[in-house]
């Protein structure tokens, strides 16, 4: 696979050695000429310098064969745009962003970037799945759906203890696909399965229905 | 008419300050208020706000859900094309104007579908009709 890494810091040249390593085309474009000697001296020469915004850098670079193409400079701006232009002037068919404020993931979705990553999302999930509090964790949004996978854990007092799927009032487009009980166990409900305390519910939703899923499985 | 200008830098404040004068509703937004300071009249009557428009609280705060334009015009393309498109899709602003220097990027975001306009473009064009004129 030839696959574009915009950006030389720290995460685009481990990502870069991870990518060369298992025998990918690999080149990476960055603005700082230390950056660029520092990943082509390491790697062998799979950095050029230039700004990957820019149209004529990307040209340079053939971005039109490429297979992929991944932002993951420090400026959130920067990534945008450089997907969007590999997208819509090179017809890359896979780019993938960067986030570093976690708030614009919809947005980035919105403006047509495949699949974004944020460190500071990661380590919030993470930290709720330990928090006392539950609110629905995010596990996987499921490309070109819409759709999304979110876990719920349901408590003492969470509205839906007790109750039998048939009896809750499920958004549109909502389906309980998996319950875990408190032992571990999965198993896949039917309208009869009645939810107790401790179980664990994976459902798939749509991300504009997840406040009224919520507001029914955990209240 | 309602107005969020985004980057208070020369041409974003004598827009706010023209508009201002016009009686237009103007909102202001720099990521330091000394840009304030030194660009804006003392009888500036808009709105200031310090924060990155790139943010959408930022934007939010700044009242763009019931904004009729938007402009962007900070020195950075890429943050003027993000905070346009955020006004556009997100926020759908009647009005959005976004300055782009770099003529190709700035190519691209208008077949995109976004109101752009280059300076260097228009610059060079007015300049090479004063020389030849």
């Amino acid at each position: 696979m030839y696959i574009i890494i915009v950006g030389g810091g720290k995460v685009g040249f481990y990502l870069a050695s991870e990518l060369v390593a298992e025998g990918n085309e690999i080149l990476v474009i960055e603005q700082e000429p230390a950056k660029v000697e520092r990943i082509n001296d390491e790697l062998g020469d799979v950095a050029m310098q230039g700004d990957g915004c820019e149209a004529a850098v990307l040209e340079n670079a053939g971005t039109g064969r490429a297979d992929m193409f991944i932002a993951v400079t420090g400026d959130d701006e920067d990534n945008l745009v450089s997907c969007q232009v590999a997208r819509k002037k090179f017809n890359v068919p896979r780019t993938i962003a960067r986030l570093n404020n976690p708030k614009n993931a919809l947005i980035f979705k919105k403006l047509g970037i495949d699949t974004t990553v944020s460190a500071t999302a990661a380590i919030m999930a993470h930290i709720e799945q330990e928090l006392p509090t539950h609110h629905l964790i995010p596990l996987l949004s499921l490309r070109g759906s819409g759709l999304q996978i979110v876990e719920a854990q349901i408590a003492e007092d969470s509205p839906a203890t007790g109750r039998k799927l048939s009896e809750l009032p499920l958004p549109q487009q909502t389906l309980i696909a998996l319950v875990i009980d408190a032992n571990g166990h999965p198993h896949v409900p039917d309208a009869d399965t009645e939810l107790t305390a401790g179980d664990k519910v994976l459902a798939v939703t749509r991300p504009d229905a997840e406040d009224a899923l919520r507001q029914i499985l955990i209240g | 008419m309602k107005v969020i200008i985004m980057g208070c830098g020369r041409v974003g404040a004598h827009l706010a300050t023209t508009l201002d004068r016009e009686g237009h509703d103007v909102t202001v937004l720099d990521t330091t208020s000394a840009a304030f300071a030194r660009r804006l009249p003392p009888e500036f009557r808009g709105r200031a706000i310090v924060g990155n428009g790139i943010d959408v609280d930022v934007l939010r705060r700044a009242g763009i859900a019931d904004a009729d334009a938007f402009v962007a015009v900070t020195q950075g393309d890429n943050r003027n094309v993000m905070a346009a498109q955020i006004a556009q899709h997100v926020f759908n602003v009647p009005r959005v104007v976004c300055r782009i220097y770099d003529p190709i990027r700035e190519e691209i975001y208008h077949t995109l579908g976004i109101e752009t306009i280059s300076p260097t473009k228009v610059g060079a064009q007015l300049l090479k009709e004063a020389l030849l004129r």
